[in-house]
């Protein structure tokens, strides 16, 4: 039984159970239903005895096959990788809860569970990687089959919108390959942990840091490289858009997120890159809030959101070089109430959608009033990304506040403030069509109950979020990995 | 096992369990909504009657949850929480009878009364809020909270309303966040504390201090409508009477004259601010305030839009008894939380009960109505006479102690507004009681309905009788323990002398 219950036995489930699943799946289509739920409820479940095993024992790593660092693959968790994988299980539950009363027809069925379970394999292993090439590959992988989930409903728009997507990520692998390669070539190595030692500051370094920020940057959809995002999350469909936005443009950022915090700003590598990539978040989180205030139709606007909220995890880079933990806590909380509430958005639109069958804002008052629960699921997900108290979003800006006002940042104030009034406005927008004495003018299409429950449980758990502050930071600093870096920097 | 410990989180708790399954449930259920919001107000009663009771024998309630790392949520029951408490608490109980009446038959009333319940618990929460991030929050909350209940009945003209609500609250809440991270990262606490935190702080900071008042107070003031802060509340009328009461007397308004109290008295302390020289243009301000709100109420003609204007008046009382910076004008500060609340209410349960009974909305159309609605209108000039600051009403307890404190600390100009207050709120007050008692009624009521012998509904007629005679009373017996008077006076020892 011990032998069941280790680090190890949790993390090759969460990325062989997918994986297996998902070719079952396409083998058998009949339960594919029932086999993608049970699949992302055991991952919720594997996620949690993980996190209980890196309670106990600290940080895992796992040679697999027992080849080890320079030869074999290995895997790695800490704090940061429990987070990611906590939060992609849970929105991977929901929206497979979801999705078995959205895709009905037995053609969508086959081409969605399949490809979802794959990518949800190809995000736990991301997740867990330790060296860089296994993050490409992983990388690699999770584009495709985000790709092939965007241009799922097949219309003219979803194929623009998912072949433009297509070559995005293509080109940002393309960048962060070259960037592997560059390491690899200098140092020898692709692990984390040893090229953390080898690193220096030659211009070898210098250009692999510049293709691998540009690459990921570019698939993490940050201004000026966020011009894919809006067409592909607005044409796909509604899960779709919730995985999209929620988990696949994090695990970019995640990637990006790891490298810098154990190889480059250790050792002091790409100072002054930190304040680019603080001024383009500034800017995202200004223009995303603008244009998603311009759009009439509703899933255009939460992509938009996206892009602007985006933009908030990136204002932390250049927060973290003095207030180093308290930044980078405050982006791990501002991406985990983010996938949630985005997620819980997005589960929302597709309710409205289904049942008036259309998005645009300006009509949407007959169909939220018919639809409290959604309507509800939209307004608590709206108050976390407003920034609003009591929510996730709100402890994670506050962070953010503290970290900027210690240094006196006022730029960065600046933005934050205008940010959340900017999001009130585009929210506020949505919501206050559900107030209105609009009479129903035609027969709906049911929306099944456990959609709408599906986006509203989402949404709670962002505000509930505000309420458990200090276990999960307890359980992200598992590694220290915030930490140590914000010492030596 | 340490009940009181547990105490306040249940006083929060006691309305927001019941609104959220307000939420679920189905319009036709009325009795089941209707005990559920009753038992829940009964509930919170008890609990405040209780802790009255405990923290006069010396007991300590405080609940600490923890929120960030180095953050708690703090909700407590000292003096000045538990006058406010007690406010919302009564008023709250009175309101729900009210709008149960008020919105008989009306669509959306489950939405209604869970958001309702929604509003109460978040004021609740600000009553209650030991430290400033708690207060924030539940601040936050109320604003979001009491969106739905302004827009409730849909027109364009209160979907307007709610927009412009937002846009002034929302702005507000900006600026009190980014007053209390600041302050937080200067000074590394927010815990309320007699007198203030920030004694020990060194005078470089002092600049830095002077914008942190600004901000709060500037965040806060949207909520007080204070000048020129003010401009959503008049818009706001279109809102159902229930919620126009809870906005002018229970909950919004106070929640933000009561955050100023706050900030001046637990966060900077009172003599500190003093010595910034911050008191002073605060006090300036509501004075401006007091005068500019009784202006412009004199030239509405709708009723409930005049009641908008005098609340902005008279809400700077509250305001103006803090900035004074004396103790005596404390205690007349301080007390009118309450005897606004109570006087305001009033007149604002009236207004309704003329809209839903007569049809009557502007003053121009009250000729006679004290004939029709005798009740109702002995209940207005009540709350009318307290306004203008008559005696025995609550209001001449406020206004003689905010007299006697600017006397006190040599600032006698604040008695030529007073003086000029009263005056404006006689020019616009008693016209309309002329009108009603003595006027001759000129032709049908403009929408009429009929409930047998009666004037209107019981459950309209009884909450503003009730909270007018509990004015009276706060007037009469406000040398009697446990009135409001007395709880002031005991705030301001505890400000000005305690060490």
């Amino acid at each position: 039984m011990d032998v069941l219950l280790t680090s190890s036995a949790f993390a090759i489930t969460l990325i062989l159970l997918p994986l297996t699943a998902g070719m079952l799946c396409f083998l058998w289509p009949a339960i594919a239903r029932i086999l993608g739920i049970v699949t992302t409820a055991a991952g919720v479940f594997a996620v949690a005895g993980l996190g209980w095993q890196l309670q106990l024992n600290g940080t895992f790593h796992h040679p697999i096959g027992g080849w080890g660092a320079p030869l074999g693959i290995d895997l790695y968790a800490d704090g940061l990788s429990l987070l990611m994988l906590g939060m992609t299980a849970l929105v991977a539950l929901a929206v497979s809860i979801y999705s078995s009363g959205y895709f009905t027809s037995r053609d969508d069925e086959i081409r969605f569970w399949p490809i979802w379970l794959l990518l949800l394999g190809a995000l736990n292993a991301l997740f867990l990687a330790a060296d860089i090439f296994n993050l490409y590959v992983t990388l690699e992988l999770m584009g495709l089959g985000a790709v092939a989930l965007a241009a799922l409903s097949g219309g003219k728009q979803a194929i623009a919108g998912a072949m433009r997507y297509l070559l995005a990520t293509l080109l940002g692998s393309m960048c962060y390959l070259l960037g592997v390669a560059l390491l690899y070539h200098s140092f020898g190595s692709v692990d984390i942990a040893t090229l953390a030692v080898r690193i220096d500051s030659s211009p070898a370094v210098w250009a692999a840091l510049g293709l691998i920020i540009a690459g990921l940057a570019l698939k993490t959809a940050l201004f000026p490289l966020h011009f894919w995002l809006p067409p592909a999350h607005a044409s796909a469909p509604a899960p779709v858009s919730a995985l999209l936005s929620a988990l696949v443009v994090k695990a970019s950022f995640y990637i990006l997120l790891r490298l810098w915090l154990s190889i480059f700003s250790p050792q002091g590598v790409g100072d002054g890159v930190n304040t680019l990539l603080g001024l383009l978040g500034g800017i995202a989180v200004i223009w995303g809030s603008v244009q998603a205030l311009r759009q009439t139709r509703l899933k255009l606007l939460i992509a938009y959101s996206t892009v602007a909220q985006i933009g908030y995890l990136f204002l932390a880079f250049p927060l973290a070089a003095a207030s180093g933990g308290l930044a980078w806590n405050a982006v791990a909380y501002l991406a985990l109430s983010h996938a949630l509430a985005k997620a819980a958005m997005f589960l929302s639109a597709g309710n409205l959608l289904r049942y008036g069958g259309h998005d645009r804002i300006a009509d949407l008052d007959r169909v939220a009033q018919r639809l409290p629960l959604t309507a509800g699921a939209f307004a608590l997900a709206g108050v976390s990304i407003m920034g609003l108290p009591p929510s996730g979003g709100f402890i994670g800006k506050w962070l953010l506040l503290k970290a900027a006002l210690d240094q006196g940042n006022w730029a960065i104030i600046v933005v934050l403030l205008l940010g959340g009034l900017l999001a009130a406005a585009y929210i506020f927008k949505v919501l206050g069509n559900i107030f209105t004495q609009a009479s129903h003018p035609h027969e709906p299409s049911m929306v099944p109950a456990r959609m709408e429950w599906a986006a509203l449980l989402l949404a709670s758990g962002a505000i509930l979020l505000s309420f458990m502050a200090s276990p999960i930071f307890e359980l992200i600093n598992i590694g220290d990995v915030f930490i140590t870096t914000g010492v030596k920097s | 096992m340490n009940w009181d410990s547990w105490i306040p989180l249940l006083v929060v708790a006691s309305s927001l369990l019941p609104g959220l399954i307000i939420f679920s449930l189905p319009e036709d259920k009325i009795r089941l909504r209707t005990t559920l919001n009753l038992a829940g107000a009964l509930v919170k009663l008890v609990l405040v009657i209780w802790m009255l009771w405990g923290v006069y024998n010396g007991r300590h309630f405080e609940t600490r949850l923890p929120l960030l790392p180095d953050l708690e949520l703090v909700l407590r029951a000292g003096p000045l929480s538990l006058f406010f408490v007690s406010l919302s608490t009564l008023l709250w109980l009175v309101t729900t009878i009210y709008a149960i009446g008020y919105l008989e038959g009306s669509p959306h009333r489950s939405r209604f009364f869970g958001f309702f319940s929604l509003c109460v618990t978040a004021t609740v929460g600000v009553a209650l809020s030991g430290n400033l991030i708690t207060f924030l929050i539940f601040y936050e909350l109320l604003t979001l909270s009491t969106y739905p209940l302004l827009v409730h009945r849909g027109t364009e003209e209160a979907r307007h309303a709610g927009k412009t609500y937002l846009r002034y609250t929302i702005f507000g809440g900006a600026l009190l966040l980014l007053g209390t991270v600041w302050l937080y990262s200067l000074t590394g606490t927010l815990e309320f504390t007699p007198r203030g935190f920030l004694n020990g702080i060194d005078a470089q900071h002092y600049p830095a201090l002077v914008m942190i008042f600004i901000l709060l107070i500037g965040g806060l003031g949207v909520k007080a409508a204070l000048f020129p802060l003010h401009g959503w509340l008049p818009k706001a009328m279109v809102a159902p009477a229930p919620v126009s009461a809870l906005l002018h007397a229970v909950a919004v308004v106070k929640a933000g004259a009561f955050g100023i109290v706050r900030v001046v008295y637990d966060v900077f302390g009172v003599e500190f601010a003093a010595g910034l020289g911050v008191t002073t243009p605060l006090a300036w301000l509501a004075a401006f305030t007091i005068i500019y709100g009784s202006l412009r109420a004199i030239y509405q003609d709708d009723l409930k839009r005049r009641l908008a204007f005098s609340t902005i008046s008279q809400v700077s009382y509250i305001t103006l008894g803090v900035a004074i910076a004396g103790p005596i004008a404390a205690i007349g500060g301080v007390v009118h939380l309450v005897h606004q609340g109570l006087m305001k209410i009033t007149l604002f349960f009236c207004a309704g009960n003329l809209a839903e009974t007569l049809g009557i909305h502007k003053v121009s159309e009250m000729n006679g109505v004290g004939r029709r609605m005798p009740w109702t209108m002995a209940a207005f000039t009540v709350g009318a006479f307290g306004m203008i600051g008559a005696p025995p009403v609550a209001g001449f307890i406020s206004k003689w102690y905010l007299g006697l404190g600017a006397l006190d600390v040599g600032q006698g100009w604040v008695l030529v507004i007073l003086a000029g207050s009263s005056l404006l709120n006689a020019i616009y007050f008693l016209p309309i009681l002329h009108a009603a008692w003595f006027k001759e009624q000129q032709g049908p009521w403009p929408d009429e309905h009929h409930f047998d012998h009666k004037e209107t509904a019981w459950a309209l007629l009884l909450p503003p009788v009730i909270t007018a005679l509990m004015a009276l009373a706060a007037g009469l017996l406000a040398s009697l323990p446990f009135s409001p008077l007395e709880w002031a006076k005991l705030i301001s020892i505890r400000e000005f002398y305690q060490p």
